[in-house]
This record gives structure tokens, C-alpha cells and sequence, in this order.
């Protein structure tokens, strides 16, 4: 295998971890302080790549203006438009649904997050037609690089780093700040938690605002890169799972880890054997179920007499 | 033996009768949601039976699709009678679930519903690349014949529903016997106490796996009933995890009380989902998922215990109209 | 003559903590056992090893004669080699008369049997007249969930006897329940453990229980067994005075027990 080659798989499958990684984070942060494993979630990704596509080409797409200023501009957009969905679809969903089957069991909360997330595919039809949207200007404005002869995008770049950007804001709420520390007192132990006053239902709320907002996040980064059309909720949140499953499902650290497997090894399977490009990522999904069910980062517990 | 022959027993047997009548009034397109009911109403009793112990598969699109899919490849090899089709599905399903049964046995809860999940998508990716198979176009499945017979091409189709109605009650009753019996009421055991039953001399894990075949020889069944019906099959429309999603659907539409209504819980999501998608096609998906949370929400056993309300509101009627209800503690 | 249970150098440790140390002991026919120690003292432990519930480190364990160790729970209870719980393991939303059918169904069906329906009446008949031994027949119907403490306790070990087993281990039968109840209590699970010829050990941290229907008694401190001597010689042991049962503690007087 040619140096090259190698690098094209590392770039690509970088960029193609971090956008997995910006998706699954959401997915796991839900999961870990309120274990829900919420399917809604692809319609959030959905949603922030339908607005921000939708907004961009509606100022961007044909604006003029210095190529700083537009950047900045859609920036915004996808940062705005991500917390107002974080808001509004994150207190749609947890006070109008899940705050009601909380006490009910799991597979039933996972049907129901199934059934919010047809109805918002519907919805997010029904707001923006069935035709595709384009908005890679933001892509064409920062141009690309020549990496030993090979063309990257600068826009992919950028994803990077908005990950590691997450990856440590998020590490640093939850153990540098007072929020964090009553966060893990809720993931411990929901009910001590509650006996020692900790008001569990905020928690929960903004938790699930705090997810929402990072699922369409990824979407609306992801927006200027792909065609937003019907159906990329669907092929999304089943590969949040595989990341989520395979990091450990409640773990932000597993969440990188396990989108750095899953995009790596996409990347080498894309570029190596094309036909295993599905296969790879639910194979790994499904070896470490068998092996370490609790993903790559969680310890296993016994269960006592 | 009388104890087989129950009330659902009769029930079933009755409404195959009533099947068998109505393949002579049925128009084509009910016919064909008929067919779709049964087929899917045999997976979600593969559900049900998995459910009785607790356990959720999020991936019996695997062994749906692995039904569909040995019917295109014996085709392929020139078999192309029902039964034989039939009895290849079923051991194809079946055969996958034996293996995978000695690994998923071990797994309870949300990684058992996982695990399922990223088995189906496995063979989704592999299906989806087999150019053999059509890959993602899929391929189509050519007439079959009845026990050596063939139909006229009137006659095909409503013979092709009086089999699938017969595989269909026959899974439906060897579900339910199964569900009746020592082995069938342990794996319910299983869901409360595994520890009590291994201290009781049997393996939980066993219960387990022979449950977990059951269920996937019926999702094979219902693979094989739906390739034929549809005339086609591709891996988006069968082996996908939102084929999967459907399955459970149903399951919860229907409730997990009694094999019966599991069938009435299937015609009634081919119903909504036809009519949904005929008359409000921009909204079909909300519509089905409204219908599913009002499920979820306000009938949380699904709608076999609309029955059940019924039949307590009818006693409480009784006992107030004076009449002494004797016997209600017994059983 | 062979013993019930024979048990040589049994050793088991989690990670570095030592939970059973050469552990020797012999159980004849017929004996009753008493198995006494602070909590943590590893008898559950050893309850667990001699099931198969856990495997142990080191050491044999032989049955009836023949080795158990490596076995299942399962297996070891079809050899008839059975246990009762410290927390009822009971099937908590079915009626009290399920429970036991479902209990004699498991224990009596095999192979292709295991097809045919639970419900018979000669069955039904064996649930009522095991209820009636454990008396607790006015329960039949309740559910498990909703049966008192003291209920739930006789019917996790009539349950554990549907095979009519040589040995029973019974893991703290009279933990959870209040004094006054707890001789009424020993005194039916006895009785009916004795119709069946069933050889007895039990876990107990009541002295005065021990000494009413103990033939012997193994003191466990911290993973060994400090003294295995008939009862009264037993709660006059030093060692056992020591660790397990404290030095006010008087045999056969009416004060309660320290460890309680």
C-alpha cells in the first residue's frame, strides 16, 4: 500500500470521524444521564442541516461580499439556528414525550423516540419539500489544500477541530464546573440524587437541550458538505449508534474513540475494499458487543445473589 | 390434550375459516394488504414470543430479509414450490438463529436489541453490495407453484393468500401451544427470576436460544410470505433497521397478550400505513408515528387490552345490575 | 460409607481478597448444620462455591461421592443438591400457586416434555400438598409480590424442595423476620424438610435458632472455619465467643444474640 493511499484514508477518515463524532456525542450525553437511547435523535441532525441549508442559501448561497465576512455569517447561522433548535426541539421532546416514560420500560422509550423521530421526518417535509438543498458556498470560500499532491477541502478541516472544540467543552462542564459535578451526581444515582435535593427534572431538561443542540450541530456543520435531502436522518442515526455502542453507550470519551474506529476504519474499507463499506462498521459494532458489551470504555458489572 | 384446544385456539381457527371465505370476496389490493398482514403478523409473533421473556429484538429484519432473500436464491437454482420455498426459508432463518442463539443467548435487555440491530445491518451492507442479488435494487421472484401445481393467473394470487393464511395460522397456533407450555411459560419465569430457574435445574440460556429460533424460523416464515407477495425484494425494504422498527411497531400496537391480535395489530398497521400513504402521502410517516405514541401513551398494552377493559367494564356493569359474579378468583 | 458432602481445601479469592481458605468439611446424612459468622465472613461465598453458582479457586467439592466443581447451578440441582435464598428468589408477579407449578414443571419435565403443557392435575395435586407441608396453602392464590416476609420465606425453600433433594443449603431462612415469628417459622420448614429425609445445613445469625435445631455448627471467620464441633460444645468455643458470637452471649438464656 502506497503512502499516499494511507493518507487519503487517514484524512478521510478523520474528517469523516469527527463528523460522526459531532452526531454521536449528542446521542450519548442523552443516554448517559438520562438512558434514553434516543432515535429522535436523526431527526435532530436532520433538522439543523434542513435550517442551516435552508438559511444559507437564502443569504449566502448568492450573497456578495469579502469571504471573511460571509464565513462569519454562516458560522452564525449554523450556531444560532443549532441552539434555537436545541431549545425548541430539545423542550418539545423531553417535556412533551419522554417526561412521561421515564418510569416505563426501556424498549418502549426507545419505540416512542422511534415513532417522535417519523413524525419530525414528516414534519421537516412538510417545512421544506421534498427537493434537495444545497449550501456549499461556506465549502468554496475557504478553498482547499494540496497535501502531497492531493486535494483536500479546508471546510473538512475545520470539522476537526469543532470536534476536538466539543470533545473539551464537554469534558470540561462535566468535571471542572459545579453544573458537571451535579451531573454525575444524577448519572450515579438518580434517586439519591434527588433525596439530596438536586432537582433532577431541570437536569433532565437541559441535558436534553444540551444533546438536541449537538445533534443538529452536526447536522448543520455537515450541511455545506453534503445534499440535504429526505432520508439522511435515517442512515445517520444508525450509525451514532454503532458509535455510541462501540465507544460505550453514556461515555463522551468513547463517543471519540469509537468515531474514530468506526470513521477510520469506513475510510480504509472505501478506499481498500469498497464492497465492505457497510459491512465493516456493524461488524466492529457487533465484535464489540460480543466481546466488551459495555463498549470499549465502560467497566463490566457482575450481578450479586 | 383438551387444554390445547383453548379459547384463542378456536379463535384462530375461526378466523382462518373466515380468511379462507372472504379470498372469494376480497378485492386485489385487500388481498394484497392481507397477504402483507400475515406476513408481517408472523414475524411480530416471533416478537411476542421474545418479548414474553423481556427481551426486544431491534434487528428481526435480519431473518426476515434472510427468509425473502432464500426464496430469490433458490429460485435462482431453479426450486419454485411454495412448501419447498417455505421449508428452505424456515431452515435459512432458522439455521441463522440456531448459530447467533448461542451468542445472544448470553445478552439481556438493551444490548440483546443491539446486537440484533447491528446483525441485520451486517447483512443489510452485504446484501447491498452482492451484484448477484441485484445489490440495492434487489431482485424480483418469479411465480411459484403449489405442490407441483400451477395457477391460473386469475387464480394465483388467492391461491397464494389461501397458503399464506394455512403457514400463518399454523405459526399462530404453534406459537400460542408453545407459549402454553412448560418450556413457553419458563422463558416467562426467565423475565422474573433466572436465577430461580437455573436453582430449579434448567438453563436459562437454553430457554433462551430455543425461544430465539422460534422466533426467527417465524420471521423466516414471514419473509417468505411477503417475497412472494411482493414479487420482489431488495435489502432497504426488508432488511433495514426501520423494517425492524416496524416489526416492534406492531408488536406494541397490538400488545403481546395473545398471538390473535397480533395479526389484528398487523392489518391494523397495513392499514394505516396504506391508507396513510394513499390519502396524505407528505404525512404518511407522521401519521403512523402519531399513531404508535398514542399507543405508547394511552394503551400502553396495546389493543388487546381494549378487550380487556371491555370485559372488567362489563362485569363491573353486571355487578351492579345485582348478579353475583362467583369464580372470578379461580384459574 | 460415603458422605453427603465432602469438601477439601477449598479456596477462594477475589482479587486479593481472601474469601474461603482451607476449607474441610464433611456432611453425613441425616445431620443438621449450622453455618454462623459475622457478615462477610465468607459463608454465602461458600453456599455459592458448593451451588456452582461461583467457581472456586482451589480445592474440591464432592457430592453424593462425586466432584461438583465446574458444574452449574443447574446441574448440581438436578443432582439433588439444592438451595434457598436470603432474599426469596420467587417469580414476584405470579400467584403463589404458579410459582410452584412453574417450579414442579421445571423440575419434572425434560427433553420434548418440556412441549407439553404445565397444568395437570396430578400436578396441581403435588403444588396444594406441598403448600399444605409449608403451610401455606391460605396464600395459594396471593401473589408473590404481596405475600409477608415470612410467606414469601417458605415458599423460595418449597420451591427449592420440589426435587426432593438429599442436601439443602438454606441461605439465612429466618433473616427479616421478626422474633416472635421466627421458631414458628424454622419449626414448619424443619418438620417438613425432615418428612423427606433431607439433610440440612443453614446460615444463621440467631444463636438461639442455632441452638434449637443444630446438630453442629461451622463458625466462619473470615474465610476459614474456626470451629466445627457439635452445637453446645460450639457456643462454648473461645474462638467462637471471640469473632462470632461475643462474649455475652449466653447459651440457652434468654438474651437476644449480639450479632443480631
Amino acid at each position: 500500500m502506497d503512502l499516499e493511499l494511507l493518507l487519503v484514508i487517514l484524512v478521510d477518515g478523520l474528517v469523516y470521524s469527527s463528523y460522526l463524532f459531532l452526531v454521536a456525542v449528542g446521542l450519548t450525553v442523552i443516554f448517559g444521564v438520562q438512558k434514553v437511547l434516543n432515535v429522535t435523535h436523526g431527526a435532530f441532525y436532520s433538522f439543523g442541516a434542513y435550517l442551516t441549508a435552508f438559511l444559507l442559501g437564502l443569504w449566502i448561497n448568492d450573497a456578495e461580499g469579502s469571504a471573511w465576512k460571509l464565513l462569519a455569517l454562516s458560522l452564525a447561522i449554523i450556531l444560532i439556528g443549532s441552539v434555537f433548535l436545541g431549545v425548541v426541539l430539545g423542550v418539545l421532546i423531553e417535556r412533551g414525550l419522554l417526561k412521561f416514560l421515564y418510569n416505563r420500560d426501556e424498549h418502549i422509550v426507545v419505540l416512542a423516540t422511534f415513532a417522535g423521530f417519523l413524525v419530525l421526518e414528516d414534519v421537516i417535509l412538510l417545512i421544506w419539500g421534498t427537493d434537495p438543498y444545497l449550501a456549499f458556498r461556506p465549502l468554496e470560500l475557504m478553498g482547499s489544500s494540496d497535501i502531497t499532491g492531493l486535494i483536500f477541502d479546508n471546510y473538512t478541516f475545520t470539522m476537526i477541530g469543532l470536534s476536538f472544540l466539543v470533545a473539551l467543552v464537554l469534558w470540561y462542564g462535566l468535571n471542572r464546573t459545579q453544573f458537571g459535578k451535579v451531573l454525575l451526581a444524577v448519572i450515579f444515582d438518580r434517586e439519591v440524587s434527588m433525596a439530596m435535593g438536586i432537582n433532577v427534572t431541570k437536569i433532565f431538561l437541559i441535558t436534553f437541550i444540551i444533546g438536541t443542540f449537538l445533534g443538529a450541530l452536526g447536522g448543520a456543520y455537515h450541511a455545506p458538505i453534503i445534499s440535504v435531502q429526505p432520508g439522511i436522518g435515517v442512515e445517520v442515526i444508525v450509525l451514532a449508534f454503532a458509535v455510541v455502542v462501540i465507544g460505550g453507550m453514556g461515555s463522551i470519551p468513547g463517543a471519540l474513540i469509537g468515531a474514530i474506529v468506526v470513521g477510520l476504519s469506513r475510510a480504509a474499507a472505501v478506499h481498500l475494499y469498497p464492497e465492505l463499506e457497510l459491512f465493516v462498521i456493524y461488524a466492529i459494532m457487533a465484535l464489540v458487543l460480543i466481546f466488551r458489551p459495555e463498549g470499549l470504555f465502560a467497566p463490566i458489572h457482575a450481578r450479586k445473589i | 390434550m383438551t387444554r390445547l384446544l383453548d379459547r384463542t385456539f378456536w379463535g384462530l381457527t375461526l378466523g382462518l375459516f373466515a380468511l379462507l371465505l372472504l379470498n372469494f370476496l376480497l378485492e386485489e389490493w385487500m388481498r394484497s394488504i392481507g397477504l402483507q398482514s400475515l406476513s408481517r403478523g408472523c414475524v411480530a409473533i416471533g416478537l411476542l414470543v421474545l418479548w414474553r421473556t423481556g427481551l426486544v429484538s431491534f434487528g428481526h429484519a435480519l431473518f426476515f430479509g434472510f427468509g425473502a432473500y432464500t426464496v430469490a436464491m433458490l429460485q435462482i437454482i431453479g426450486i419454485n414450490d411454495i412448501i419447498l420455498l417455505l421449508i428452505g426459508g424456515m431452515a435459512t432463518a432458522g439455521g441463522l438463529a440456531l448459530v447467533l442463539g448461542f451468542l445472544l443467548r448470553q445478552y439481556r435487555a438493551i444490548f440483546f436489541a443491539l446486537l440484533n440491530m447491528a446483525f441485520s445491518m451486517i447483512l443489510y451492507g452485504v446484501l447491498a453490495k452482492v451484484e448477484s442479488l441485484g445489490s440495492t435494487d434487489g431482485i424480483g421472484i418469479s411465480q411459484v407453484t403449489f405442490f407441483g401445481f400451477t395457477a391460473s393467473s386469475e387464480a394465483y394470487r388467492p391461491t397464494l393468500f389461501v397458503f399464506a393464511a394455512i403457514f400463518a395460522y399454523i405459526a399462530a397456533v404453534g406459537s400460542h401451544w408453545y407459549l402454553k407450555s412448560t418450556l413457553g411459560l419458563m422463558t416467562m419465569a426467565v423475565r422474573e427470576n433466572e436465577i430461580r430457574v437455573e436453582y430449579l435445574g434448567y438453563s436459562a440460556e437454553k430457554a433462551i436460544h430455543i425461544k430465539y429460533v422460534l422466533s426467527g424460523v417465524l420471521a423466516g416464515v414471514g419473509g417468505v410470505i411477503m417475497a412472494l407477495t411482493v414479487g420482489h425484494v431488495d435489502p432497504d425494504s426488508m432488511v433495514y433497521w426501520t423494517v425492524s422498527g416496524d416489526f416492534v411497531f406492531i408488536t406494541i400496537l397490538a400488545g403481546t397478550g395473545n398471538v390473535g391480535a397480533t395479526f389484528i395489530g398487523a392489518l391494523v398497521y397495513e392499514l394505516l400505513r396504506t391508507y396513510a400513504f394513499e390519502f396524505a402521502p407528505e404525512i404518511w410517516q407522521l401519521i403512523l408515528g402519531g399513531a404508535l405514541l398514542l399507543i405508547i401513551m394511552f394503551l400502553p398494552d396495546g389493543l388487546w387490552s381494549l378487550r380487556s377493559e371491555w370485559r372488567s367494564r362489563r362485569a363491573l356493569a353486571a355487578a351492579r345490575s345485582g348478579k353475583t359474579e362467583k369464580g372470578e378468583a379461580g384459574q | 460409607m460415603t458422605h453427603v458432602l465432602e469438601v477439601r481445601d477449598l479456596q477462594k479469592s477475589f482479587g486479593g481478597v481472601i474469601a474461603a481458605h482451607n476449607i474441610n468439611v464433611t456432611v453425613d446424612t441425616g445431620e443438621t448444620i449450622g453455618i454462623i459468622g459475622a457478615n462477610g465472613a465468607g459463608k454465602t461465598t461458600f453456599v455459592n462455591m458448593v451451588t456452582g453458582y461461583l467457581p472456586p479457586s482451589g480445592g474440591t467439592i464432592e457430592f453424593l461421592g462425586g466432584s461438583v466443581v465446574g458444574m452449574h447451578p443447574r446441574e448440581v440441582t438436578r443432582l439433588g443438591l439444592c438451595r434457598s435464598f436470603q432474599v426469596p428468589q420467587v417469580f414476584l408477579s405470579d400467584s403463589v400457586f404458579d410459582n410452584m407449578i412453574m417450579a414442579y414443571g421445571i423440575a419434572e419435565r425434560t427433553g420434548l416434555g418440556l412441549f407439553t403443557p404445565i397444568h395437570t392435575d396430578e400436578r396441581a395435586a403435588r403444588v396444594d400438598a406441598q403448600l399444605k407441608r409449608y403451610q401455606i396453602e391460605d396464600y395459594r392464590d396471593a401473589a408473590a409480590s404481596a405475600l409477608p416476609q415470612g410467606i414469601r420465606k417458605l415458599l423460595d425453600i418449597a420451591m427449592a424442595t420440589v426435587r426432593n433433594p438429599k442436601l439443602i443449603m438454606l441461605d439465612e431462612p429466618t433473616s427479616g423476620i421478626s422474633v416472635e415469628e421466627k421458631f414458628g417459622l424454622m419449626d414448619i420448614i424443619m418438620q417438613a424438610l425432615r418428612e423427606e429425609d433431607t439433610t440440612v445445613m443453614f446460615i444463621e445469625h440467631d444463636m438461639e435458632i442455632v441452638e434449637r435445631f443444630v446438630d453442629r455448627v461451622w463458625a466462619f471467620y473470615q474465610g476459614e472455619i474456626i470451629c466445627d464441633a457439635p452445637t453446645a460444645e460450639a457456643m462454648m468455643d473461645e474462638k467462637v465467643r471471640e469473632f462470632v458470637i461475643g462474649q455475652e452471649y449466653h447459651p440457652a438464656h434468654l438474651e437476644g444474640s449480639a450479632n443480631a
